[in-house]
């Protein structure tokens, strides 16, 4: 491209692209990724680290309580055929959303509790963002905490995989963004005095202080769509669905920190 | 659920200040809110909250609707002699929490 442009307006695509503000999205490279703790005050830092005042602790607990409470008309507990979470649900969160092959499609952790809870329990399903389906998810992703995570890319996924990317840095809403227009190329920056993140999904369903509760990496996307100005897709879509797998994918390695605290 | 969550040290030797953290969940709504259709949501706050170590009261905390969602309280006091430290919480709508935890002293 220089060769064409000639030596004399060789600075003008840095410059323009200085002036536009957006360089062209690149994806983060692996040795700069940031988890979004890496971001918080000292104060909220300290929220999450210590379990005894880490509210998202009591939608922990809830889900424990919930993990062996028998439900449905076969009157069965999640700990009836899964045992003890934690083990049996160990490294779980850290591969989800993964591939179903009644649905043919990713889902996500919300979705595998409800089909368990559907399918196999014979009871109602949980609505989403309702506190037992937030408890539910929250206590089987901790049993992640720490652990990498580790989303596997095969034939199956990879269509899904690629919608979500296409949905990331597809531009839309109203003010015309795309996810990567902040999260990728401008995650050192602040919007409205709060740090732009890398938006990388280590520690859902995570308590956020704006919300004064636990919410999903859903709700978190949906908050982004609206923010855009975009029209939100509805809990559990598959373009959701597909936005975060790409998501996770991405964030792939990094450590769980189910339940994360967040500003 | 009503739920609490204390934490407080098992142990301790005598006169040594421990310190105490609680959480208790609970939606502290404010009272000031209002819904999508204009309609005043009630208010739903925890007013009080009181520990006692061994049937004395030790410390007492009056909430207001200032006090976010879930509040965290962290306090401390000198162990003086082995028993039970109770905590409760009393709020509004019948709100009540108490949640007992054993220390002994050395």
């Amino acid at each position: 491209m220089s060769v064409r442009i000639g030596v004399r307006s060789r600075l003008a695509p840095a410059v323009a692209c200085i002036l536009l503000g957006f360089a062209a999205a690149a994806e983060i490279p692996p040795g700069e990724r940031r988890s979004g703790y890496e971001f918080m005050s000292r104060e909220t830092r300290a929220i999450q680290d210590d379990d005894a005042g880490n509210p998202g602790m009591l939608w922990v607990l809830d889900g424990e309580a919930l993990w062996k409470r028998k439900a449905g008309a076969t009157d069965r507990a999640c700990f009836d055929c899964h045992g003890d979470a934690r083990e049996s649900m160990k490294a779980v969160a850290a591969r989800y959303p993964a591939f179903d092959p009644a649905l043919r499609r990713p889902v996500n952790l919300e979705q595998r509790i409800n089909a368990c809870r559907v399918g196999r329990q014979k009871a109602a399903a949980l609505a989403y963002e309702s506190k037992d389906l937030l408890a539910l998810t929250a206590y089987v992703a901790r049993q992640s905490r720490g652990l990498p995570i580790a989303i596997a890319i095969d034939e199956r996924t990879r269509p899904f995989l690629e919608a979500g990317r296409e949905a990331f840095f597809r531009r839309q809403g109203q003010l015309n963004l795309a996810c990567a227009q902040c999260h990728d190329d401008h995650w050192s920056g602040k919007l409205a005095g709060s740090p732009i993140t890398q938006a990388h999904p280590t520690g859902y369903p995570l308590y956020r202080l704006e919300w004064q509760g636990l919410g999903s990496l859903e709700r978190r996307l949906r908050g982004c769509l609206t923010g855009v100005r975009a029209e939100s897709y509805p809990y559990g879509a598959p373009e959701l669905v597909d936005l975060e797998l790409y998501l996770m994918w991405r964030a792939n390695g990094m450590k769980i920190e189910t339940p994360a605290v967040r500003p | 659920m009503a739920r609490a969550i204390v934490n407080a040290p098992a142990q301790a030797k005598r006169g040594e200040i421990i310190e105490i953290k609680t959480l208790a969940a609970h939606a502290m709504e404010t009272g000031f809110r209002r819904t999508q259709l204009g309609e005043l949501i009630p208010r739903d706050i925890i007013r009080r909250f009181t520990c006692s170590y061994n049937g004395v009261e030790v410390y007492r905390v009056d909430l207001h609707p200032a006090v976010a969602a879930n509040p965290l309280i962290a306090f401390t006091t000198t162990a003086t002699e082995t028993g039970t430290l109770s905590f409760q919480w009393v709020g509004d709508n019948g709100y009540s929490v108490i949640e007992i935890a054993p220390i002994r002293v050395e």
